[in-house]
């Protein structure tokens, strides 16, 4: 099943994006055959619920797992809803982290790891 | 600021005094009211009927806020940050979504002596304080003069505030972020089409460049009142300057007779 990748680059060998709802670009990949495509994210620029907007977005896309830095509770609570598992935690190049998971290196995180507006910026949430 | 106007005019006017600055509202502090009811308010938040629901997704596109998360088989709601538009409860084709109420803070009502009171609070950890603004803005009937005490900046709680009133006074300080701050609010009035005056707290050596902004814009700096160790103590006494000093009182009825002169109209709003 296909996974999604927050991504700071449309290759694999970007790094992952530490955003999920504010990262600008997702990676698609089927890590059998480690073809992927690359996922612009709507919900970037929402003016509020960005986390929620990019979780539908992806959704589309008929994912298992997410690989990602950050997640915010409301992003969290919507992918967890659609039974896909929330990695959080990842970081550094793309491919690596992609061969982490395939061996089962990562274990899905039961709940947020960061706070709403995490992805906006410090002392930028208002 | 507004309630000192307040304590003023009241002597001689029916006045409202009503407390916008709904995130923090003080000016129960000074006037000392007695609340005589408490309601709450709330806003409509979607309650979806997922037995009616064919999840086609249409009350998620259209939420501005992205409060509704349509899966494949099942809806999520966040009200926390619904801003109560009703859009998807009016544009679902199957009628699967009804407004529940979501409190969001409280409307206090009152009075002291022939002045009329209400503030609003909002609930704490919640952001949506447009609502509450509006709630304590139906509590004047638009007779007398209503003062309106909104809170600080240009957000949307603020223009909501603001909106619809006669005359807005904008309270400032000699200090670069009071100028910056000032010059936003004063596009902000300008769009509303309300007339502005400016009214200097903490005046003192460096008022220069506030008032060279006033001059070139045309705004009129109606009352400057000093950084003064008295009137900062009477102000953490709850007392307001129109209280404690007499000739305050005096400068504060000028004040109004000059914001009437202005507005053209008797009534009037003030900002902090």
């Amino acid at each position: 099943m296909n996974i999604a990748i927050s991504a700071s680059g449309p290759t694999l060998d970007s790094e992952v994006n530490p955003r999920f709802g504010r990262c600008e670009q997702f990676i698609i990949l089927d890590p059998e055959t480690m073809h992927f495509t690359v996922l612009a994210n709507t919900g970037q620029s929402a003016g509020g619920g960005a986390g929620i907007a990019t979780a539908q977005h992806i959704l589309k896309e008929g994912i298992g797992a997410v690989l990602t830095g950050n997640c915010g509770p409301n992003a969290h609570q919507v992918l967890s809803a659609a039974g896909v598992k929330v990695i959080t935690g990842v970081s550094g190049n793309i491919r690596d982290a992609v061969e982490v998971y395939k061996k089962d290196g990562y274990s899905p995180s039961g709940q947020a790891n960061v706070g709403d507006h995490f992805g906006m910026g410090r002392g930028r949430n208002r | 600021m507004a309630t000192s106007l307040a304590r003023s005019l009241m002597d001689d006017h029916r006045v409202t005094l009503l407390d916008c600055d709904v995130e923090e509202p003080n000016a129960h502090l000074f006037i000392k009211p007695q609340i005589t009811s408490t309601e709450e308010v709330a806003i409509p938040v979607p309650g979806v009927r997922q037995d009616r629901c064919n999840h086609c997704g249409k009350c998620s596109e259209v939420c501005a806020f992205n409060a509704i998360a349509v899966l494949a088989d099942t809806v999520i709601t966040f009200p926390e940050l619904c801003h109560g538009c009703g859009a998807c409860s009016h544009l679902c084709p199957r009628q699967a979504i009804s407004e529940i109420p979501y409190r969001i803070g409280s409307l206090e009502k009152g009075g002291a002596g022939n002045l009329e009171f209400a503030m609003g609070k909002l609930d704490i950890g919640r952001a949506m304080a447009t609502p509450v603004v509006r709630k304590v803005k139906q509590q004047s009937d638009g007779s007398g003069i209503t003062l309106i005490d909104a809170s600080p900046g240009t957000s949307c709680p603020v223009i909501e505030a603001v909106n619809g009133s006669d005359f807005c006074l904008l309270v400032t300080e000699p200090t670069p972020f009071g100028l910056n701050d000032l010059a936003l609010a004063v596009e902000a009035v300008r769009r509303l089409g309300i007339p502005c005056g400016v009214v200097i707290n903490r005046a003192g050596k460096s008022d220069a460049a506030l008032e060279q902004y006033c001059l070139r814009e045309n705004i009129p700096v109606l009352l400057k009142i000093p950084l003064d160790l008295k009137i900062a103590c009477l102000y953490s006494e709850g007392i307001t300057l129109a209280d404690g000093l007499p000739e305050w009182k005096i400068r504060f009825k000028q004040l109004a007779e000059r914001i009437m002169e202005l507005a053209g109209e008797r009534s009037c709003n003030t900002q902090r």
